[in-house]
């Protein structure tokens, strides 16, 4: 065989360009790395595997083995679900879709080399990057509380022993005891999520504790879906429940988890239990992607790619999207027009125009559920509402029975979505 | 095999019989509304979402012919689930008690009358007793109408596959029901009628009629032909 110069050249040429090209690899598939397996993460990383159908190497970094919703974890606390329940794993994940489950955390993102760096000390390369890892906690939110003051007064506001802890404190209250929340100010995950919270509390105490009062300092003027709840709360929980906004200190507060007290606007209040929701931002590895602007991760609407990096995307609560709610069904949502936006960039598939939906159903007392929705589409600018919708107050009981029932099939429905 | 095992202990259970016979078939007519938008009975019946409900008593579950049954169904009846008067009594108290993951997302009659009444209705269509003469088909599949040039567009399944995860986040793909009911297996028409059905308004459900509110005619003939044609 005699070599052609012209000839070697030109293949060489060729080559180099496959190479850079991402739809057709030379050295493999096009790799995608997600990190975060919740509502955003678990949902694209499906997808992504099951629509590319073993084209795209999908790899899906999250620490903990078993996934606790927060969705219906406020039903936990009033005794609707056990906490079994509300766990999911990753075995279908890796077994029926392929996907690379590592159950680690990530601790550094590399944008320049595409990598990302485990806690365990690995390197991933990654063609795209999905971030998905929902919350962290403001440093200083609230006076007197830090993370470290998290046994004696939780957040719950991550699925699992948290919840745990504030079930167990609340069934220890004494008789005729006092809880109190600190409700977030916007923008936060789950809006309608403290209220429910409190329904559920209160389900819970007039059960077991008919004379304890709860008590909530709130920093904003007003609420989700708080016609309802307030309906609710007079109907089901009369004379238990105070909320105290902003008007009256609700903003003003500090805490003293060693002496449980709340203070609101100088007014000192011995608590039993105390259930400090502080001010949230994107979970911390979008921050040392250095993707974030202020507490968020800003994005396109039409894909979620940041902002910042065409190569990483952001789903979920950690993403300032535009008007969708920090919700779990917004994160699933979001995750399948990220899906196909990836797939279609690394592989040519069709990229279909992007669309977005969520509705959130909060239960009052039982067999009383209520529901708030919306569609959104893709702007320029933001993911922008479209149309929605909310419960009416007055409703029947059959209609509120038949809601809630309805929010069983929808946790069922998002959760099979999510983990196959 | 645990399962098995555990159904037949359950249907021995049932087969105590706390069922009377002795329904009103004519209030059964009108309980059976609720059932009618998915199944057909009478003359000239024939599946549709559910299978049809000719002869359902001492049939064996899972058999009628040509009906694709979810995996669960097909479970149930591999465990020798017959439909007697007591069986059929227990499955529409509560469907999911006695067939785990079927797609019949019915909540359930909670009312003994009712169940008697329909379950009277629906023995007038099994050959016992045979000497009742069979009625005209009361069924409806569909409660809306739409022009004929909007059921004849042929969707897209590509299409209606990509869309579909606006309802999986509610609806499970596998068919499974419960709460939200099942939408896989439909035939095209009825799920271009229902779309329609919430589009217009004639259907009251406010999350359904926000998601079919901004969906075109294709798109609905989209996800008519996906959800058609995955089990
Ligand atoms: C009380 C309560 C009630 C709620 N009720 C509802 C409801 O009814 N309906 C609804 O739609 N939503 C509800 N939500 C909101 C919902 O839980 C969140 O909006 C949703 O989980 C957000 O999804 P996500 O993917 O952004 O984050 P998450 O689901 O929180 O997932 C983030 C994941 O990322 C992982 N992670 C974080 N950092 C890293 C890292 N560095 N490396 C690797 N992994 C990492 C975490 O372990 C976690 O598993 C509720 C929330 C609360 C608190």
């Amino acid at each position: 065989m005699t070599f052609n110069r012209r000839i070697f050249l030109g293949t060489a040429a060729a080559t180099a360009s496959l190479l850079a090209a991402p739809m057709v690899r030379a050295q493999g598939k096009p790799r995608v790395v997600v990190i975060g397996g919740g509502a955003g993460g678990a949902t694209a990383a499906r997808y992504i595997a099951k629509d590319s159908q073993g084209a795209i190497d999908v790899t899906l970094v999250e620490p903990t083995r078993t996934y606790y919703t927060c969705f219906f974890s406020n039903l936990y606390l009033g005794g609707f679900r056990d906490m079994g329940s509300l766990g999911h794993s990753y075995g279908t994940l890796a077994a029926d879709y392929g996907i690379n489950v590592i159950h680690d955390w990530a601790v550094g993102v590399d944008r320049d080399a595409k990598t990302v760096t485990l806690a365990g000390g690995s390197s991933l390369p990654y063609d795209r990057l999905i971030l998905s890892p929902g919350i962290d906690f403001v440093d200083g939110a609230v006076e007197g509380w830090d993370v470290s003051a998290q046994n004696a007064m939780p957040h719950a506001y991550r699925g699992g022993s948290q919840t745990e802890l504030l079930k167990a404190q609340v069934m220890a209250m004494p008789q005729g005891g006092t809880f109190a929340m600190v409700a977030p100010p916007n923008p936060y995950r789950c809006p309608p999520g403290p209220y429910e919270r409190i329904s559920m509390v209160a389900h819970t105490l007039r059960e077991i504790n008919p004379t304890a009062k709860i008590l909530i300092a709130d920093p904003k003027e007003s609420f989700s879906k708080q016609p309802l709840f307030e309906e609710g709360w007079n109907d089901k929980y009369a004379g238990m429940i105070e909320r105290i906004g902003p008007d009256f200190g609700g903003a003003n507060v500090s805490v003293d988890p060693q002496a449980m007290t709340l203070t609101i606007d100088g007014d000192v209040n011995d608590v039993d239990v105390c259930n400090v929701i502080p001010a949230m931002k994107a979970g911390r590895i979008a921050e040392i992607a250095g993707i974030t602007d202020g507490n968020w991760a800003p994005v396109n609407a039409a894909d979620m790619s940041s902002k910042m990096d065409e190569n990483i995307h952001v789903l979920g609560d950690a993403a300032a999207q535009g008007d969708m709610p920090k919700s779990g069904f917004s994160a699933n949502s979001q995750a399948k027009v990220c899906a196909n936006a990836v797939r279609g960039a690394l592989t040519g598939s069709t990229v279909f125009p992007a669309r977005f939906a969520n509705t959130c159903w909060s239960l009052i007392d039982t067999d009383d559920g209520v529901k708030v929705g919306a569609t959104y589409e893709a702007t320029d600018e933001k993911i922008a509402k479209v149309d929605g919708f909310v419960s009416a107050t007055g409703e029947s009981d059959e209609l509120r029975a038949a809601t809630y029932q309805e929010s069983i099939g929808w946790y069922d429905g998002i959760i099979a979505d999510m983990f196959g | 095999m645990r399962r098995h095992l555990l159904l037949v202990a359950f249907l021995s259970a049932a087969d105590g019989g706390f069922a009377e016979v002795g329904g009103d078939p004519e209030r059964g007519e009108k309980v059976f509304g609720q059932c009618s938008s998915c199944h057909q009975v009478g003359q000239g019946a024939v599946d549709r979402i559910g299978p049809q409900l000719n002869h359902i008593f001492d049939r064996a579950a899972g058999a009628a012919e040509g009906f694709r049954y979810s995996a669960g169904f097909e479970r149930a009846a591999a465990g020798g689930l017959v439909w007697t008067y007591d069986t059929l009594d227990r499955f529409i108290e509560n469907p999911r008690t006695l067939v785990s993951n079927t797609r019949m997302s019915f909540r359930g009659i909670s009312d003994q009358q009712d169940r008697d009444d329909v379950l009277a209705y629906l023995r007038q269509f099994s050959a016992s007793p045979a000497n009742i003469p069979e009625a005209a088909p009361t069924a409806a599949a569909v409660d809306h109408s739409v022009a004929p040039e909007v059921l004849a567009i042929v969707g897209d399944p590509a299409y209606g596959e990509y869309l579909s995860g606006e309802c999986t986040s509610c609806h499970q793909a596998s068919g499974v029901g419960g709460g939200i009911p099942s939408i896989t297996n439909w035939p095209a028409d009825d799920f271009v009628v229902a779309m329609h059905a919430y589009k217009d308004g004639v259907r009251a459900h406010p999350v359904m009629q926000m998601m079919a509110g901004r969906l075109s005619n294709e798109e609905i003939a989209a996800l008519a032909a996906y959800f058609e044609s995955i089990q």
